[in-house]
This record gives structure tokens, sequence and C-alpha cells, in this order.
């Protein structure tokens, strides 16, 4: 006590031993959440899982995590149509992060680099044969030789890709680019048959294998009767695309049609027929379609080239008949129920070719009288493993009910192939369950500096049409980085350091390497750290 | 463990990173452009276990600035503190949450007690030993105003930091010649014709230090943590009387969300009503522009001092008066030039 100077009676002691987090009635959690678009990507990717890998510059990195869900990278940089980018919180700031774009420069950088994926999985020594070498095929293929299984394809056309290679032109999807994405799986010991069409589908499973999967698209182009001449020209439009391309792989004659072109349809293979015919020699393409612009299943953005290349459309128009290189030309009108119906007015329209793009459907010979397979409407049905009613006959792609696009297909890849293992395994799978939405109301968007959407480059238009390059260019590395960082990473932590300098309380350990961790000894439980985080990644529970 | 750092390409043109300045840290910034906040070993001069209230703001706002003054001087410092919440709930004995050497003064004596450390230090050629002076608002704008105008005066070679939150928090919500116009107190009860505080009175008190032409004057908020460390870099790059007003929300004063503080500070910002500026030998250098503009009635809204304001009627022709007084900053300051800055 003596020892103690005038009038102190206490030994100096710091304020650590003041446990503040008794006051808390509310704690702070990091959490996880399911950003916008991971959950709308049918392939399943984890889109801001690839994207904080690529803002930080680990490409390969980044790839790897594409290809956990998906292995065609960079034909799905091309072909998508991007659902993730319309649900990109970041869409409601200024533009959707270009997801797309950037994942065509990480697939492309990885075929200039060469990465490979290698099968680390014990080898099951089960067999696995899938029909149909599209993108669901290949999806399924890739995922389950990854799993250990001997997987072999069998497909119906020369080279495999399906639809990807006889249904989109090269404009779109370069075939060296798509070569490399299939060649990179079956280097990875997938056994591809090709000319090799699946008639029978029991005699097949005869043949040794443990399951199937069934991936044959959806090729048959639908007719409409359109009353016409003996001259008169008229071709499908799945048909003329792969006429295009098998004359590229034999180096034959390209399917002429004349001079003017009319095709009949609004879905994207319609522009892909207009366009291809353009690029064929025609001096016109028209697309005929019988209802409004708005009303056009075909993507936005291929209207849009399409009209750049100076394709023209026609509304509200259906063709009556075509004879002596004429077209009755009927206007219609939308109902209350925005259903087009005839009015009688005519008009006539020259034309020396009717492309029909009417849509397609799947043939289904392989499956008529296999017990226990069910088909409605045209599709064969399958549970939510994406298993028919035949044990171990699973089914995927646009033979089955769903969209039709290559992601989706890619999607069903990848499901059945986890259900097929764990059918061969004798175990269910049990899907990890979802996190809770990362919506836009979880944001703080103070945070995120303001920058614009990096922009493609496109070819010219007038270059454009005489050749089937291809018309949307890659970013560079630059802008691919930049494009990265525009992610918000909705929902997952990305280490901006707010939570940790914010808390009045220093009650937030930074631990490195982007991770952090509450001290409850002294969190009061304010919820600053919440309210603060830009992304979202925090939540406040009450205490027990 | 050592802060770790992305590593990127070595000459790395991509000069955007996601969140820009605006987060604390940022995983993808060059370490020199974090703050010192970020950092894993930051000194946390005022360290956990003070009893201030839940989303203190000016808890915030001492360490902020504080830590920067440590890094800034190397640790060199000393530090007065004049009595007022910080004092309080820092200190209470004989526990202290400070780890930086600290003197509690008098609630009006804290610029005098500076000048005579600094005049110390020179006498004992210890000039590198920086000295820096804090006190809320009622013992800087009030109770120590004569003090801290003579220390300006004589250009005194302290740095004075105002945590401003608008009133005598401490001793229960009393208004202060910094509590702005129509905010109810304890003192200036929401009721009458016109309720809460007067208009007309209370001091500009960055305004009063600049008229003293001290070589630096500056105001910020918990809001901008890197133009507060910067603006604390600065004042300890210069000698001389400096001057740093600090808009720090205090959650029961003002009637606001513990978790609000930073949204509440921010909004004072974006509105206009606080003009956030430097200014060098009596004259405005720069402020900082004003980012999302939005009208006084958010940032009033967030706040129950101006609930009266708002119900049971909404009262325009008070709003409107505060709403000019936001937009005679924005004139004054340029809050919305975009070379502002």
């Amino acid at each position: 006590m003596n020892e103690k100077p005038f009038a102190i009676t206490l030994n100096v002691g710091s304020s650590l031993a003041n446990h503040t987090g008794s006051w808390r009635t509310e704690r702070p959690l990091y959490v996880d959440r399911l950003p916008p678009c991971n959950r709308a990507c049918p392939a399943g990717e984890n889109i801001q899982g690839w994207l904080y890998k690529a803002e930080e510059g680990d490409y390969e990195g980044a790839w790897r995590v594409i290809m956990a869900d998906n292995p065609l990278p960079a034909i799905m940089g091309r072909v998508c149509y991007h659902p993730c980018q319309t649900d990109c919180n970041r869409a409601q700031i200024d533009e959707a992060v270009g997801i797309n774009a950037v994942e065509r420069f990480l697939g492309d950088l990885a075929i200039r680099e060469g990465w490979r994926v290698t099968v680390d999985a014990e080898p099951t020594g089960r067999r696995v044969l899938i029909v149909g070498a599209g993108p669901s095929g290949l999806a399924a293929a890739y995922h389950l030789r990854v799993l250990g299984h001997e997987v072999t394809v069998r497909d119906a056309e020369p080279m495999p890709g399906g639809m990807m290679r006889y249904g989109i032109p090269a404009y779109r999807l370069p075939r060296d680019i798509m070569d490399a994405e299939i060649a990179r799986i079956a280097d990875m010991g997938v056994r591809f048959e090709q000319n090799a069409r699946v008639e029978d589908l029991e005699a097949a499973l005869a043949d040794g294998f443990d399951a199937v999967f069934l991936a044959v698209g959806a090729h048959v182009g639908r007719r409409a009767y359109v009353p016409a001449g003996e001259a008169a020209r008229i071709v499908d439009a799945v048909g003329l695309l792969h006429d295009v391309e098998m004359a590229g792989e034999t180096h034959g004659e390209p399917p002429r049609l004349g001079r003017r072109v009319v095709v009949y349809g609004g879905g994207n293979t319609a522009l892909d027929a207009a366009r291809t015919v353009k690029r064929l020699g025609a001096d016109e393409a028209i697309i005929v379609y019988r209802r409004t612009r708005d009303r056009m299943p075909a993507h936005d953005s291929e209207v849009r080239e399409a009209e750049e290349e100076g394709i023209r459309l026609r509304w509200l128009s259906t063709i009556a008949n075509f004879d002596d290189g004429v077209m009755r030309i009927e206007r219609m009108e939308l109902d209350e129920t925005g259903f087009p119906q005839p009015t009688g007015e005519f008009e006539d329209l020259e034309g020396d070719a009717l492309v029909l793009a009417l849509g397609q459907d799947a043939d289904l010979r392989l499956v008529e009288g296999v017990a226990g397979i069910a088909v409605e409407k045209g599709v064969v049905q399958v549970d939510d493993g994406m298993m028919t009613g035949r044990a171990g006959v699973f089914a995927g792609g646009d033979m089955v009910p769903a969209d039709r696009t290559v992601t989706v297909a890619i999607g069903h890849g990848k499901r059945a192939a986890r259900h097929i293992d764990a059918y061969l395994r004798a175990t269910p799978y049990v899907e990890p369950p979802k996190h809770e939405l990362a919506g836009f109301d979880k944001l703080n968007t103070w945070y995120y500096a303001d920058a614009p959407h990096q922009v493609r480059e496109t070819i010219e238009a007038a270059r454009r049409t005489e050749t089937f390059d291809e018309v949307v260019h890659g970013l560079d590395e630059e802008s691919a980085q930049f494009e990265a960082r525009r992610c918000m990473s909705c929902g997952n932590c990305f280490g901006c350091d707010n939570c940790f300098g914010v808390c009045p309380d220093n009650a937030v350990i930074k631990l490195g390497g982007g991770k952090y961790e509450f001290n409850y000894d002294f969190c009061k439980g304010c919820g600053m750290c919440v309210e603060e985080c830009p992304c979202g990644s925090i939540k406040m529970v009450p205490e027990e | 463990m050592a802060d770790e750092q992305t590593t990127l390409p070595p000459d790395d043109p991509v000069r955007f990173y996601q969140v820009g300045s605006f987060a604390v840290g940022n995983r993808l910034q060059p370490l020199d452009l974090r703050t010192v906040q970020a950092a894993q070993d930051r000194p946390n001069a005022l360290t956990c276990g003070h009893r201030a209230c839940q989303g203190c703001g000016e808890a915030l706002g001492a360490r902020y600035a504080l830590d920067a003054a440590v890094r800034a001087t190397d640790g060199r410092l000393v530090s007065v503190n004049a009595t007022g919440c910080l004092e309080v709930f820092s200190t209470p004995f004989p526990e202290t949450s400070w780890r930086i050497a600290w003197l509690h003064s008098l609630f009006g004596n804290a610029p005098a007690v500076a000048t005579g450390m600094a005049a110390g230090l020179r006498a004992l050629g210890k000039s590198d030993v920086r000295v820096v002076a804090q006190g809320g608002d009622g013992g800087t704008v009030d109770i120590g105003f004569g003090c801290l105008s003579g220390m300006f005066e004589r250009n005194d070679d302290v740095l004075y930091i105002c945590y401003d939150n608008e009133a005598y928090m401490n001793t229960g919500v009393q208004r202060s010649g910094a509590t702005p116009p129509a905010a109810r107190t304890q003192t200036t009860q929401a009721v009458g014709p016109e309720p809460g505080n007067v208009f007309g009175q209370g001091k500009d008190v960055p305004r009063i230090a600049m008229a003293h032409e001290i070589p630096y004057v500056a105001t910020a908020t918990v809001a901008d943590l890197h133009d507060l460390e910067g603006k604390v870099n600065t004042a300890m790059g210069i000698r001389g009387a400096r001057y740093l007003h600090i808009l720090v929300p205090c959650p029961l004063g003002w009637g606001s969300a513990s978790k609000d503080t930073i949204a509440v500070a921010r909004a004072a910002t974006q509105c206009g009503l606080f003009p956030v500026f430097e200014a060098r030998d009596g004259e405005v250098v720069a402020s900082t522009p004003i980012r999302r503009l939005t009208p006084v009635d958010d940032y009033l809204r967030m706040q129950k001092r101006f609930a009266h304001l708002f119900a049971p009627a909404r009262r325009d022709d008070v709003i409107d008066r505060l709403q000019a007084m936001a937009d005679r900053n924005i004139r004054r300051y340029g809050l919305l030039e975009e070379a502002a800055r």
C-alpha cells in the first residue's frame, strides 16, 4: 500500500479485464450466402468462387473452380445465354458483371496454356455408356471419368459435339476451340466411338455396361404444312446447319439456296440459319415470325447481331403458301392472350428458298419398346436424379423436359453423373443444402467502386457476313481482370477488412488470408460489422 | 503473423480494386494503399474492454485517429484528454484502455495542458515526441474554448482533435455549442412552436479555427476512414497548431440504431450538413465531393432526436431551414464539384 503514490489505492490495470461481451443480446456470425449468379447457373457453377480467384490473377485456380462443375468453359464463354448475368446484383447498380466474357477468357487461356485435368480417383471398375457426344453427354462423361469410372461415348455423327457442332455455326463457336475442349476430355481416358449410332438400347445394355446415360439431343426439324408448288425449295434449319458443317468437314460443296432466302421461325435456330445463309452467299435473308420481337424466343444479343448483319425481320407474319418463287404472307394480330390470329390480309414476298426453323424433336427410336422408359410429349421422362423408369438408364439434355440450351444440357450431365455414381456405388446421392440467397438487400453497395462494364468487341458487320470467322472477340487480360473485379462477391467474404476496421470494440480478429473471427469476449453486439459488410456475409443471431 | 498480400503480377496495370478506397482494406490492394486499421498489427491505441455504448462513434473515431497518429510518429507521442465520454469510458479507475502515454486533464483545460506538454518536451530537447490533445465537443466548443483559442493563437505544436457528437452525452445529452438546430436534447426538448435546439446559435469551430490562420484545419467523419487517416497523417507532418474535427455519431444521444453509426455519419456528409474539407493557413484547399447526394430527410429520419420533425405532422418549415444549411455548405465548400479533390 505504502509504495503507491499519494491518493492511489489500486494497481493500474488494462481494460482487457473487462469482458464487455456480456452486454450482448445478439451475436454476429460469418455466413456464406448463395450469390444470385450461382443460383441462376443451369450448370451449377460456383461463379463467385472462380471470379474471386480471377480477381487475384490466379487464372488457373479460377479455371479449375469452373472445371469442378463444367468441363467446357471456352465453349460456355461463347454460347451460354448467361442467366447468371440476368440475375447479377450489380445490374441494379450499373451493369451486370460480364461473367460470360471472363469465362471465355479463362477457357481460352486454359487451351493456350494446355491446362489439363487428371483422374486421381481410384478406378472403380464400373463401365458407363453414354449415348450422344453433345454437351450433356460430354459433361456426364467428364464427371464420371473424374470419379474413376470407365466411360464410353457412342455418337452417330462423324465428330463429337452434337448440336454444338451440327447446330451452332462456327462464327459463334469456332471448331478449334470446341475440338480442344473435347480432346481434353478424351485425354482423360474417355473413349469416343463416332459414327456409332445406338439403335438398340437393350443390345447396348447387354454389352457389359453398368449404367447408361442417354443424351441424343433433338435433331429432327419440326415441319409445318406449307402448301407449295413442285419447284419450291423448302429445307429445315437444323438440316441446313448440319449440311453446312458436314460440307466443312468433308471439304464438300456447301448447300446453295439462292439469292433470296426466307427463314420461318423466331428461335435462335432461325437466326443461326439466316446468318448462315447470308454467309453462304445469299444476297438477302429474311426472317418471318408470326409474333412480335419481344415474344421471340431468340436471345436478344443474337437478334441484334443479326440485324447488324443486315438480316431483315418481319413480325406478325405467317407463310400461307410458296410457289414459283413467291411466298404468300398473311399478316397476323396478337389476341389478348398474346396468341397470333390471322387477319385475312395477304401480301407477296419473293424468295428462292424457304428454311423452316420451327423447333426440333428428339429422335427417340432407341427407347421405343424399352421396358420402364416413359415418353411424354416427345421427351423422355426422368426423375430428379435424371434416371428414367428403367433402373440404371439415365437421360438428359434436349431429349428430356427442360429448356434446350447448351448450359442446361451440361447441368444435366453433371447431375446425372452424380446420380449414376451414387447408383453404381449403391449409395444415395445427397445434395448439399443450399445457402440462403444473397439478395440485393443484403449488400451495402456504398463500398463498391463505380466501374463500367468492359465490352467485348465484335468484328465489323460488313466483314462478318462473308466469312464464318468468330463474330465476338474475347477480352484481353487487363479487361478480364477488371471485369472480374467488378464482382461484388455477394454473400461471400472477399477480405475487405471492413468488419475488422469498423468494430468500435476491436472484437474482430483478422486471421489473414481473407479470414476473420469474432472475439465474443468483447463484442457488444452493436451490429455495425453486419451493416457495413459490403457483401452481406455476416448476420446477427439472437444470443441464447 | 504477418499481413498477407495477394501476389499480383509485378507491374499490374489494373488500377481497380473492387472496392476502391471505400472499404477499410482490400486483399487486392498494395499494402501501402491500405489503411492503418486494415493492418493485423495495428496499434489499437484504444483497446478492448472500454465501456463505451454499443456502436459508439467516438470510440471508433478515437481509435482511427490515434492509431494513425501512432503510425505517423512511430509511437513517439503523448496524449492529453479533456473530461468527457471518451475519458470516462476509457479509464474508469483503475483500468485503462489506452496503450499510449495518456493524461486526463480537466474538462476545460486540455489545450492548455497540451501547450504545456509541448513546451516541456521542447525544453527537454524531445521535440520529436509529438502532442495530441483530444476532447469532445463540449470540452472543445464550449468549456475549453478559451484555452483552445489561445493554443491556436500561440501556434503551439499540438494536434487538437475534437470528437463531435453534438451534445454533452456523458452527462445525459445536454445541448452544447455544437448541437444542430432543431435537435432534441435534455435541455432543448421537442416542445413548443420551435421544438428542439434553436436556430442561429452554436459555433462552427472548424471555421473559427481557420480564422486563427493556423497551419492546418480539417474535418472528417468515421464514415471515411481513408480520408480520416490521411488527414491525421498530414497533420502529424506539420509543426504548429493543428485542428481536426471528427463527426462521431452517438447512438444514445442521437437516437440512432447502434448498427447505423457509420451509416448516419455517411448520411450527414451525403446531404451536405457535415462538410468534409481541409484548410491550410486559414483557407480551404480541398473538400470531399458528395458521391450520392441525398436530401437532409434521409439523414434526419435515422435519428430520434429529429423525430418531432416528421410526427405527428411533418415540419416542412424546419426541414427546409436545415436543407438550406446543407445547401449553403454545398455551395461554400464546393461539395458537388467534380474536381473538388
